[in-house]
């Protein structure tokens, strides 16, 4: 462990993406060379009304550090209202976290159009930098999947 | 209770219902069960008084499914967990004859019990015409006293109300129980540290042993399968090997029912551990209440609820991490 | 015999701890279970019947059997270390003390239970007798004398006294251990006998306990497996697991895997015959409606165990199953209901 505390804290960040705007929102981001910190690992969803909470809690379960949900912007989604009811699950679940001692910023929603290449990056490194400042997740994640 | 057997036997006999389902006396002074009656001579052990906490509404999906109409006993706080099942197509109203029974609060043996009141041999004060404040309790180590109040169950303390939402008719009185503000608890939470809440909530879910009474006696958990009864899926039902795999039983499970839970205080009453599982319900019920309007899920049927509509000015979910 | 009075027993606790781990009821909100014993635990010893049963002690509701390591492409196993350590379990009663022995019929017969037989080696149980039984009890159809617990010692207590009485070489190495603590007692006996009546006394009241087991063994297994009661009784059941996780006889497991992303961990659970993925196979399941389900329970602990191990039922009577199931439902109802109804022949 002493090892290990001297190590610099790399955090491992999930970023759930819908197909439509924000996947291509950081494709745009790469093929523009805007830099965002290689410790997000997207994950790819059809819409951000696929992600159940239970991604979340498992994402937090299996070791990441924060999760954070990209999709279209309110009234761009395309099938017409998926990320409405997203954000309404979405604000439910993370006011559980916050009700259950879990610390606020581990989880984040942004919603990323496929235009907005600058817009993914600054808001990636933003999440990488706060959940830096938060340190490792403690609360959410099961002992066993620790090395 | 003599009119509620009165009745059910002729509604019996005159062919519009074909079972009625009540509750049955148990061994004990204070475990009736759930069950139906059928014929006449089944009868002679109907019970109703205030051990009589079931919510009998769940056994209605099953019973939406025999032949014939069922006269389902139900108390003011079950006709919510009705109408909730009833708006999600779970029940078949034609299939009911809701006779809406009369409440003046439930009592729960745990909390007796609780004050040292062992060997419980007969409890007087406990049936539904008794309009006594305190429980004469006579036990093999003397008779022992304890005030209704004392020994009812949480939810009555928050009771929504006397009246019945849905009902073919009422039998009996009902009382309102209320003397205890419902989200009080939940505020106190809330104004807690993250540190505390975190510890809070791990010494009451240390506790759970993932029975799953909690799930199974939920009237909105009506799955066919759940997803906690996988064999797919690594962290599932039975252990409780980390801390986590309660943490995410108990928020997946509050958070499924959020929007349709009716408060109807049952996995709270059945939880063997005493865990206060209402308090992950009414968390989402308060933020419902403040985020998206003032809602009571199963007051009336509807089309939809909070969690399936939504308005293009919703709030966005960093508002949690903004109010601090 | 010994004796300490019950507000030095910390001073025996600690005693006990300093060499090895001690398991004893305590309370976390609101809630009796045991565990283990720390400076700053609630302990109560005056519960008659913890939520959960002591079985844990022996045989945890979860526990590794074993992790697979996988390193590059390398995969490594890494058996679980077997009990080496000694500890201690405080307070067993009588009935929880005759659970550990169906316990020991099932994982200490061939094959025997490593991980089980080690902890029972290391194991030294203090019982308790019952102070004030409940209405709940049953353990005397049973043939148990909660008066009289058998164990490695025996304590009483009386009159905020706690006697103790070694049983066994387990129980006197204890004693001598923790001799420091005591005071001797050339009276006690005749003390502990009067407790003895006078607890015999109290369960004379208890109305459970002249249950008649007439009629439940191998010989009725047919008549009772087919008998239309069983098609009454389980359908207020919800299916869940709390009659089987709070018994202290009950003994199925299940094995899972769990996938820990950088290997595996096999472990071992309690499982529930109330569970619907109870027994899973390949095909499927064999008991696929509720009513099976609640018959295999009943029909294991008063009919197949004891056909398989000399008559000796899987059920002690604690009344566990009585005060808490959600619907109460319960093994008593069962029994009364075979008397009742006869149980004939479908």
């Amino acid at each position: 462990m002493s090892i290990e505390a001297n190590e610099e804290f790399k955090p491992k960040i999930v970023a759930f993406c819908c197909n439509w705007c924000s996947y291509a929102g950081a494709d745009l981001a790469g093929s523009s060379r805007l830099a965002y910190p290689a410790d997000v690992k997207i994950i790819r969803v059809p819409c951000s009304c696929r992600v159940n909470p239970m991604f979340i809690l498992r994402a937090f379960e299996k070791g990441a550090d924060g999760v954070i949900l990209c999709g279209c912007h309110p009234g761009d989604c395309h099938y017409s209202t998926g990320n409405f009811y997203a954000r309404r699950r979405m604000t439910m679940l993370f006011s559980m976290l916050d009700y259950m001692g879990v610390e606020n910023g581990r989880t984040r929603v942004e919603w990323v159009s496929a235009a907005e290449g600058v817009k993914f990056s600054t808001t990636m490194n933003e999440f990488v930098q706060k959940i830096h400042s938060l340190g490792k997740n403690v609360r959410l994640g099961d002992l066993r999947c620790r090395n | 209770m003599q009119e509620l057997i009165a009745r059910a036997k002729e509604l019996l006999a005159d062919g519009t219902v074909a079972r009625v389902l009540g509750w049955k006396a148990g061994d004990l002074p204070y475990n009736p069960e759930p069950a139906y009656f059928e014929k006449e001579e089944d009868f002679k052990d109907f019970v109703y008084n205030s051990f009589c906490g079931a919510n009998l509404s769940k056994f209605m999906i099953e019973a939406s499914k025999l032949e014939g109409k069922t006269l389902v006993c139900l108390k003011p706080c079950d006709t919510y967990s009705f109408n909730q099942l009833l708006s999600e197509h779970r029940v078949d109203r034609d299939k009911a004859y809701i006779v809406g029974v009369g409440c003046k609060g439930k009592l729960d043996i745990e909390k007796i019990k609780k004050q040292g009141i062992k060997g419980i041999k007969s409890i007087s004060g406990a049936e539904i015409s008794d309009e006594a404040d305190t429980l004469t309790i006579d036990t093999i180590y003397g008779e022992k006293t304890c005030a209704f109040s004392d020994a009812m169950l949480e939810r009555c303390h928050v009771c929504k109300g006397k009246e019945h939402k849905i009902y073919d008719e009422i039998i009996g009185e009902s009382k309102e129980t209320k003397d205890a503000e419902r989200f009080a608890e939940v505020e106190r939470i809330e104004a807690m540290s993250p540190e505390e809440k975190f510890a809070f909530f791990r010494k009451e879910l240390s506790k759970c042993i993932r029975c799953n009474a909690c799930r199974n006696v939920c009237p909105a958990c009506s799955c066919r399968k759940c997803v906690f009864d996988s064999t797919k899926f690594d962290s599932s039902q039975k252990a409780n090997v980390d801390s986590f795999e309660e943490k995410m039983f108990h928020i997946i499970r509050a958070f499924h029912v959020a929007g349709r839970c009716t408060d109807c205080g049952e996995c709270s009453r059945v939880c063997p551990q005493g865990i206060p599982l209402h308090l992950f319900n009414r968390k989402f019920i308060k933020e419902i209440d403040e985020l998206y309007g003032e809602y009571q899920a199963g007051e009336t049927v509807v089309e939809k609820g909070p969690l399936t509509s939504y308005t293009f000015d919703d709030v966005e979910p960093g508002i949690v991490a903004e109010r601090g | 015999m010994y004796k300490i009075a019950k507000e030095n027993l910390s001073a025996l606790f600690r005693k006990i701890a300093e060499s090895q781990e001690l398991y004893l009821p305590i309370e976390n909100c609101g809630q009796v279970n045991y565990g283990v014993w720390t400076e700053d635990a609630n302990v109560n010893i005056d519960i008659l019947k913890t939520v959960k049963s002591p079985k844990d002690a022996f045989f945890p509701q979860s526990e590794n059997l074993y992790t697979c390591v996988k390193e590059d492409k390398k995969i490594s196993i890494k058996a679980e270390q077997l009990k080496e350590q000694d500890f201690v379990v405080f307070g067993m009663k009588a009935c929880d003390i005759q659970g550990v022995e169906v316990l020991d019929k099932v994982f200490l017969s061939e094959p025997v239970d490593s991980f089980y037989k080690a902890r029972r080696e290391h194991g030294v149980i203090v019982a308790m007798a019952c102070g004030e039984p409940e209405e709940t009890c049953f353990c005397k159809v049973f043939g148990i004398d909660p008066a009289d617990p058998k164990a490695d010692v025996a304590t009483w207590i009386i009159d905020g006294e706690l006697f103790w009485k070694p049983l066994t070489d387990k129980g006197e190495a204890l004693t001598d251990a923790v001799k420091d603590v005591f005071a001797e007692d050339s009276s006690a006996d005749a003390k502990v006998e009067a407790k003895k009546e006078e607890i015999n006394k109290i369960t004379e009241q208890l109305p459970y306990m002249k249950l008649s087991l007439e009629g439940w063994n191998g010989d009725s297994l047919d008549e009772k497996f087919n008998s239309p009661v069983w098609e009454e009784l389980y359908k207020p059941c919800l299916a869940c697991g709390t009659c089987t996780f709070v018994c202290p006889t009950c003994q199925c497991y299940d094995i899972k895997d769990y996938d820990t992303g950088h290997g595996v961990q096999r472990y071992r659970c309690w499982d529930s015959c109330m569970y619907s993925d109870f027994t899973m196979m390949a095909h499927g399941n064999n008991r696929n409606s509720q009513m099976q389900r609640y018959r295999q329970r009943f029909m294991h602990k008063l009919v197949y165990f004891p056909a398989n191990n000399d008559g000796m039922y899987s059920c002690v009577g604690c009344g566990r199953c009585v005060e808490k199931c959600p619907q109460s439902l319960n093994i008593v109802k069962v029994i009364k209901a075979f008397e009742n109804q006869g149980g004939e022949k479908a």
